[in-house]
This record gives C-alpha cells, structure tokens and sequence, in this order.
C-alpha cells in the first residue's frame, strides 16, 4: 500500500528514505530512534498533565508533610493567650497518634488492612470463576457483559445505600438466612456487611480484566496440553493462570490501592465514626472535617507511606508491570 | 478426546448455569434497588419478588422541589461534565506523545502519572480542605472540579495511550509524506480516528468524576452545591427514626439509570477502553 501510487522515477530521496523506514518500522514492530525534534515536542505535550498533577497532587502532599508538623489553634497551653495561627508542635502529632490516640489509629490501620485482604482475596477468586465461566460462554455474551458492567457503573455511594437496605433488620438479607442479624450495628457482621457489598461492587471488574487476558491465550496451547493428557485442573495451574498472571497481577495491585483507601462504603454503609469499620481515610477525613487539621495530614501522611510501601512491594517482589514494555496489539 | 468423563449435554448445562450465576449475582442487587423504589411506602418491607403495586410515590417524593435533588444531579452533572472535558483535553495530548513520540524517561513518567491514580485521594483531600478554606473555595464547583483532576487525568491518560498505541503508524506517516506537518497529521487524520477510543476514555472519566464522593463530601457543606452522591447519602426522613428506604432507592435508580443506559449502549467499547491497559 505504501509503494503502490506513484511511478519510481518520482521518488525524491528523503520521501523514500522515510517510506523505507515507516515500512521497516512497521514490518519489524520496533520504536524508532529518538530524535531531538522529538523530544522537544514530546515535553511541549506532556508538560501541562504534569503541571496539573504537580499541583493537585505533589503540592498537597508537601502541605501535607508540613501540616503534620503544625498543630490546631486555640488557647495557648503555656501562655493562656488564643493563638490564631498554626503552633508548631514537631512530631506530637505523630506520636500522639502511637500514643494517646493510638487505640484509635490502630484500630483504624488493622480495619483497613484486614477489609483490603479479604475483599481483594475474594474478588480475586470470584473474578478469576466469573472470568473462567465467561471466557467458556459462546452464547449470551452480550448480556453476560453487560450485566457485568452494571456493579462497576454504580456508583460507590449507591451501592452503600442499596446495601444498607438489603443489610436492613428487616431486610432481604434476614428474610433470606431467616437471621435477625443486625448488620449495620457495630460488631463483626458490620465488616461482613462492607466486604460482601464491596466485593459485589468489584469482583465483576477484575472479572472482566481477567478476560481480557484469557481471550489472548491461543487455543492450540490447550489442544497440546490436552494430547499430552493434561487434565482440566492441570490446565489451569499450568496454563491458565501463568499465562494471566500479568494481567491478573495488575488487576490485583489496582484493587489492592483502591481498598487501601476504601472510604464510601463503609461511610455509608455503616456510618462514620464506626469502630468496627472505621478505615484510615475515614479516619483522617473526620478529623479534618473537625477542622484537626494537624492529625489529620499525619494520619493522611502515614497512609501515604503505607500505600506507597505495598506498591513498592508488588513493583519489587511480583515484579508487577504498570506500563507495557512492547508495543502490542489488543484483541478486538 | 476430552479429559473428563462428563457428558456435554451435563456441562452445556453446567456452563449455562454458571452463566445464569453470574447474571444473577451482578443484578440482583440493583433489581432490588428498582423494585423497591417502586413499592409504596407502607408495603416497603414486603420482601416480595415483585411489588404488590407498582407506585411512583417515591419518585415523586424524591423529585419535590423541597428535597433539592434536580439540583444535586445538575451539580454532579457540572463538576463530572467540566473535570471530564478538562482531563480530555490535557490528556490526549500527554497520551499522543506517549504513544507515538521517543522521548527519554518516557516509561518513567508514563509509570509517574499512572501512578498518581492510585494515591489516597484523602491525603490531598486533607491539605487542600485547609488551603481552599482559607481561598473561600467551600461550596464552589472548582473546590470539586480541581481535586479530581488527581484521579481522571491519569486514567484519562492511561486508556488514550493504549488507544493510540492500537492505531497502526502508517496513517501518520503517509499523511506526512503527503506534505502535512505533525501538528496536522495529528488534527486531520489522527484525532478523527482516534475518535471513538476519546469518546470511550470520555464515558469512563465521566463515570469516574460522577461516582466521586470524598472530595464532594468535604468539599461542601450546603446542600445547593452537594453532588447526587453527597445528596443521597445524606437523605434523612423527617424523623430520625424514620429511614425513607423507599425514597433513597428511587434516589438510587434515578443516580444510576443514566449510568446503565450509556454502559449499555457502549458496552462493548468500555470493556474494550477498561482492558487495554491490562491486556497486554
């Protein structure tokens, strides 16, 4: 196609000379050289996202790290005056938060971690069946699709509120275990509320992205391992779930990040201020709401840190890739 | 051969009721949703699989000028429409450059940007609460609008970049041996095509910006300029005893449906915009 118009005693030299390129590039799928003028229109383009996100994002976190150093105003303990600026208090807010109010605070950190464990190990599993049972389906496709794409359009807040009244005393989730269970007081079944809506919510999701990996994996793999007499179960150790493994992984990072900092259901769900459900994020908005600026940047602070600390372990340990290495095609 | 010894016609039906699981599981939840927004307030904890009468007082209740909620919608449809077309625009261009430039440290900063998405909203919710109090943001839409450009701008970034790496390079070259600059080349024949992967990334940034609730929840606290969600997470009866459950599952439908018709609609497009990064 891209030798086809004009006769050959029109070629100008640098117009074939890039022709042959563009066909060599094509033909060998490689990136080509950088060029100087390249890079000057690259930094021309990427230069606004990241000024934005310098702003709403690197400047915040400084403010942060810096506000967790100052504490609330108020009456002066040493001098009795009304302060009206921020007292500089050093790292009392941190080690308030391991001492003082650090019931709370660790109560808060083992909620997070625990929701993020079980809600991400059963969307996993879920995600992985429905992805299995999917990928199988050669009928009702369309309609398995969609319908798995409904928990994912809801948005949080309605899924809390939906499930509040599924979870109500005199709800359909009593009628149906013939319980009278009250799902939404403190307690434990206060965490099951949040994990079972939560994993309603997203396990379709990681489904889908499940999928999409399935659907790259040839068929003539499973026709050799079928002669060579693997079975089903075998199949999927050996075949299946190596070959979804990077998808599956970046799937289960992304989950993993976004129930570290789980907020809305919960919130909802249950309400503030909850001691079984309490998270880290809703931790650190209640006290800014309550205008404690100063704990609330060192709770937000400490969440930081840990979400960047598991982020950095799944890159180091998983070898978890964000960016695709090759240019790739995807399926259709 | 097959492995096992299972007859087909077993596990056609097999397959066909994992399909209906499936289904089922993802449904049911908002089936009850719509059901019971559409029970009338004194049979709302009937527990029937379908309402004895069908009614459209909920509705109606949540409608009533009084309960602001036409304004909330408005709200959430100003802060997600305006954050959506923001993100867009900065980010088609960010994406082009990654997907079709060389330029060193680019699987850096791309790994940079993505990464941002993932980063506790709360921890700049917290320090810009503070910094927009003292600018008198409170109660505005930029107070919404800015903060989740932390969010959309890198997925919006992270789904056109795989949209463009999809399209073949030779469209470009060959507009540009057809004398066209870059900028052009980009303007004529790349955004054009590219069109439908923009409009994709465009419905799941919007989707995204619609379902934010942390930074709208502290963001504002009155109740003209609360977004649907704020709005209907703070539905209260007239009494504190009262729950309207009726009412907030028509709040609930009326939040969604338009979310569910347009996934509906492009639904094969977004499973195809929300697995290009995952599938590599």
């Amino acid at each position: 196609m891209l030798t086809t118009h004009n006769p050959p005693d029109s070629l100008d030299r640098p117009e074939a000379k890039s022709r042959a390129d563009a066909a060599r590039r094509a033909f060998s799928g490689r990136p080509r050289k950088a060029t100087s003028g390249e890079g000057g229109l690259a930094a021309l383009l990427v230069s606004p996202t990241l000024l934005v996100l310098a702003i709403v994002v690197l400047y915040p976190t400084i403010v942060a790290l810096k506000d967790s150093f100052y504490g609330t105003p108020g009456l002066d303990p040493k001098t009795g005056f009304v302060r009206d600026h921020d007292p500089f208090v050093g790292l009392d807010n941190y080690t308030g938060i391991f001492g003082a109010a650090g019931d709370r605070f660790w109560n808060a950190f083992w909620n997070t971690t625990f929701l993020t464990v079980t809600t991400v190990a059963l969307e996993t599993v879920l995600g992985v069946a429905m992805a299995l049972i999917m990928h199988r389906a050669l009928r009702g496709r369309a309609v398995v699709r969609a319908s798995i794409l409904v928990p994912w359009a809801i948005p949080t807040a309605v899924t809390g509120l939906l499930w509040r009244w599924i979870f109500n005393s005199d709800g359909v989730a009593n009628t149906l275990i013939g319980r009278q269970i009250l799902w939404t007081t403190e307690g434990f079944h206060a965490k099951a509320a949040v994990i079972i809506a939560d994993v309603w919510k997203t396990a379709p999701f990681i489904g889908l992205l499940v999928l999409a990996g399935l659907q790259v994996i040839s068929k003539e793999v499973y026709e050799a391992a079928r002669m060579d007499g693997a079975g089903v179960l075998r199949q999927f150790w050996s075949i299946t779930l190596p070959l979804v493994k990077p998808a599956l992984l970046v799937a289960v990072l992304f989950r993993t990040l976004d129930a570290l900092r789980m907020f809305d259901l919960p919130y909802i769900l249950i309400g503030a201020q909850k001691t079984s459900v309490e998270t880290l994020s809703m931790l650190a908005q209640d006290q800014a709401a309550n205008v404690r600026f100063g704990p609330a940047a060192a709770y937000a602070v400490i969440l930081f840190v840990y979400v960047f600390l598991i982020a950095l372990a799944f890159v180091r340990l998983l070898g978890t890739d964000l960016v695709p290495r090759r240019r790739t095609e995807v399926p259709a | 051969m097959t492995s096992t010894t299972v007859h087909p016609a077993v596990r056609r039906a097999l397959l066909w009721l994992g399909v209906a699981a499936v289904v089922a599981y993802c449904l049911a939840p908002f089936y009850w949703m719509l059901v019971s927004s559409l029970r009338r307030t004194s049979d709302i904890f009937d527990n029937s699989l379908f309402p004895s009468r069908i009614s459209f007082e909920n509705y109606r209740a949540v409608l009533d000028p009084s309960q602001e909620f036409g304004r909330a919608l408005l709200n959430s449809l100003v802060v997600a429409g305006i954050t959506t077309v923001c993100a867009l625009l900065l980010a088609t261009f960010t994406a082009y450059a990654m997907a079709r430039l060389e330029f060193r440290c680019k699987r850096f900063v791309l790994t940079l940007i993505i990464a941002t998405s993932m980063f506790p909203v709360v921890s700049i919710v917290v320090p810009l609460l503070k910094m927009f109090v003292g600018f008198g943001w409170i109660n505005t839409y930029q107070a919404m609008i800015v903060p989740s450009m932390s969010f959309t701008l890198p997925l919006a970034v992270w789904n056109l970049t795989a949209f463009f790496r999809q399209m073949p390079d030779e469209l470009e070259h060959a507009a540009m041996i057809d004398g066209c600059t870059r900028g052009q080349a980009f303007r004529k024949v790349i955004i054009p095509l590219a069109a439908p992967g923009i409009f994709t990334t465009a419905i799941i940034t919007f989707i995204a910006a619609w379902n934010e609730f942390l930074i709208a929840l502290s963001m504002t606290n009155k109740p003209d300029i609360q977004t649907a969600p704020v709005a209907i997470s703070k539905f209260a009866g007239a009494t504190r005893f009262e729950t309207p459950f009726g009412s907030q599952m028509a709040a609930g439908v009326l939040v969604t449906v338009p979310l569910v018709v347009v996934v509906l609609l492009f639904q094969r497009r977004i499973v195809a915009g929300l697995t290009a990064g995952a599938a590599k």
